[in-house]
């Protein structure tokens, strides 16, 4: 491509309609927010949540919290992030609010009115995944502060000097960071199978099953794998035995930053490939 | 921008099932009607004009706009279509709202288009309920309510008069004439074919995802030559009338009206049998009052062209 095609590129790009798109982005976004965000049918997500927070304060309310026993809670915190919410809450979660997004408006026969306005397709997507991506990350991530809140709460001042004074605060910061990651990565997932299948759920034990397995894959397709990436970024190493041991391979070391680009790199692939998907997608409410 | 509504060589296939067959049309502003039995391909057309089912072959053009153009099209034009499902826990006010906030304009804007189009539709007091509680009727209203917010140059209406009642049907029938009236294109599909064949400018005739016929409803009548045209005259002696032209062998059939001061002729040639007529008229042996049509509507063509059941006689 030459310098000139280059600069009529740009020009095209710079001439499109970016404002309009922003304020129907957000507006679509808001819709979605107030239809989906508290919705008596998503009561098993919330649950999904905060099981572990219930079965914590439970812990808090029941048991004695000598400082000794801090470092083998921080293990438990860590395992219950990356063996619960990433494996399971989150994945299942994400599998709920994000397959309702385009799947569940063509099973209730109400994604033409979105269609027939005037927002491009492409906007309507990515207007969709973000307040999927918003819920799911206000719910996981409020579930995952709670549980870190409780979980140290009981330790009294050696629990606050813990958060405020140790690695706690920046233990947290890596849970959410990894939430927040995991909700966009496993949307844009879930978003893109809701589009290619009239019951994405077999396809999502697909992908569970390839999540579980790819640890011990080679290290070209463990890039094509959302846990993956986010094993990287735990700041707490899970050890663990037997089955579970499978779900916590040590796979090869790769930095923070590296992990983070990867996975985003991944999203944004998903995403343009969703893209392309809704551009082509056709309503025939009869097949559904 | 052109002024018309194209559709070149247009076939659409649902895997192996045929929606519609090389349909070529030219559609300019007015009101025009879709007639065919379920199934033959009024739905896929309107759904091929706007772009939520794609051509397998063709081009389809909407005053220049193109179906994927969605931004532009939108913004042109409104469909009402005849799903009979709307979005969760919407209000009515809410539904026609948010489908014009989607356009990007100030919300004062919208609010006051909303409240116009809720008018318009004779759904104030409503409007503020869930669409989940409405009645079939309701729910037709608030869908044209949406469909006619923005001030569309294309309306397209799938079935607009189902579940209404007669009232509500002759106040949507005059609410199409009066946007007709403005220069809009109207696009209507219906089986009430005796309503809207009295506002229609021109129909198009579809069966099996084949076009039949299109055009202005009389010429379309015309050129059914094969089913002679019935015309009812008012006159004073219509025994003598009928008599006369069956006399002058160009009529086929012949039935006394029930008040007994007209008759039902019926010609296969339409022209001549005028100017006998004009002539048994100038000879002074009948007083004629009134000369109509009486097979020339929408309701005959479909059945002459496409048959009661859907097959042609």
């Amino acid at each position: 491509m030459t310098e000139m095609q280059l600069g009529d590129h740009a020009r095209k790009i710079a001439k499109q309609p970016w404002g309009l798109w922003w304020t129907q982005a957000q507006r679509l976004t808001r819709i979605e927010l107030r239809r989906n965000l508290f919705s008596w049918k998503a009561t098993w997500i919330y649950c999904l949540a905060f099981i572990p927070t219930a079965i914590i304060f439970i812990h808090l309310l029941v048991d004695s919290h000598p400082g000794f026993q801090m470092t083998e809670d921080t293990n438990i915190l860590a395992g219950i992030i990356q063996l619960y919410y990433i494996r399971l809450g989150v994945f299942f979660g994400c599998l709920g609010i994000f397959s309702r997004l385009i799947r569940g408006e063509m099973i209730e026969r109400s994604l033409h009115f979105y269609l027939l306005s005037p927002v491009r397709r492409e906007v309507l997507l990515l207007a969709k995944f973000a307040a999927g991506s918003i819920s799911a990350v206000f719910l996981f991530g409020s579930a995952v502060a709670a549980d870190f809140a409780l979980m140290y709460v009981g330790f009294g001042a050696a629990g606050r000097d813990y958060i405020f004074d140790g690695p706690g605060m920046g233990q947290l910061q890596a849970y959410l960071l990894i939430i927040v990651l995991a909700c966009f990565g496993y949307g844009a997932v879930f978003l893109l199978l809701s589009m290619m299948f009239r019951n994405p759920t077999p396809a999502a034990m697909l992908v569970l099953g390839w999540e579980t397995i790819n640890p011990v894959l080679p290290s070209l397709l463990q890039k094509i794998s959302v846990a993956s990436y986010l094993r990287h970024l735990m700041p707490v190493t899970v050890g663990a035995e037997g089955i579970f041991a499978l779900l916590t391979v040590e796979t090869e070391a790769v930095s923070g930053w590296a992990a983070t680009t990867g996975l985003l790199g991944l999203i944004v692939i998903v995403l343009i490939y969703s893209c392309y998907r809704i551009r082509k997608l056709e309503i025939r409410y009869s097949t559904e | 921008m052109n002024d018309r509504i194209i559709f070149e060589d247009v076939s659409k296939f649902y895997g192996e099932v045929l929606g519609v067959n090389r349909i070529s049309l030219s559609i300019p502003p007015g009101i025009t009607t879709l007639v065919g039995p379920n199934g033959s391909g009024k739905t896929t057309i309107m759904n091929l004009m706007t772009g939520l089912v794609q051509p397998s072959n063709g081009r389809i053009s909407v005053l220049g706009l193109k179906p994927s153009d969605q931004m532009e099209l939108f913004s042109i034009l409104g469909y009402c279509t005849q799903f009979d499902f709307f979005p969760r826990g919407l209000t009515g006010w809410q539904f026609v709202l948010d489908g014009l906030m989607l356009h990007g304009m100030e919300e004062a804007m919208a609010v006051d288009l909303a409240q116009q189009a809720i008018e318009r539709v004779q759904l104030g007091d409503a409007a503020y309920r869930k669409i989940a509680g409405y009645s079939k009727g309701m729910r037709q209203k608030i869908r044209l309510a949406q469909a006619i917010a923005h001030h569309p140059r294309v309306l397209v209406l799938d079935e607009p008069l189902n579940g209404l009642d007669p009232m509500a049907r002759a106040e949507s029938i005059a609410l199409f004439e009066e946007l007709s009236r403005q220069g809009m294109h109207v696009l209507i599909s219906s089986h009430i074919l005796d309503e809207v064949d009295r506002i229609s400018d021109r129909v198009i005739l579809i069966t099996g995802g084949y076009l039949i016929a299109e055009g202005n409803i009389h010429q379309v009548r015309q050129e059914v030559h094969e089913k002679p045209m019935q015309v009812l005259i008012r006159c004073d002696r219509p025994e003598v009338l009928a008599s006369k032209m069956f006399a002058i062998n160009h009529c086929v059939e012949a039935r006394l009206h029930a008040d007994g001061k007209g008759v039902f002729l019926r010609t296969a040639d339409i022209d001549r049998f005028y100017s006998m007529l004009n002539g048994i008229a100038a000879d002074g042996l009948v007083k004629i009052d009134a000369v109509a049509p009486a097979d020339d509507d929408a309701n005959a063509i479909y059945e002459y062209l496409i048959g009661k059941d859907g097959s042609p006689s």
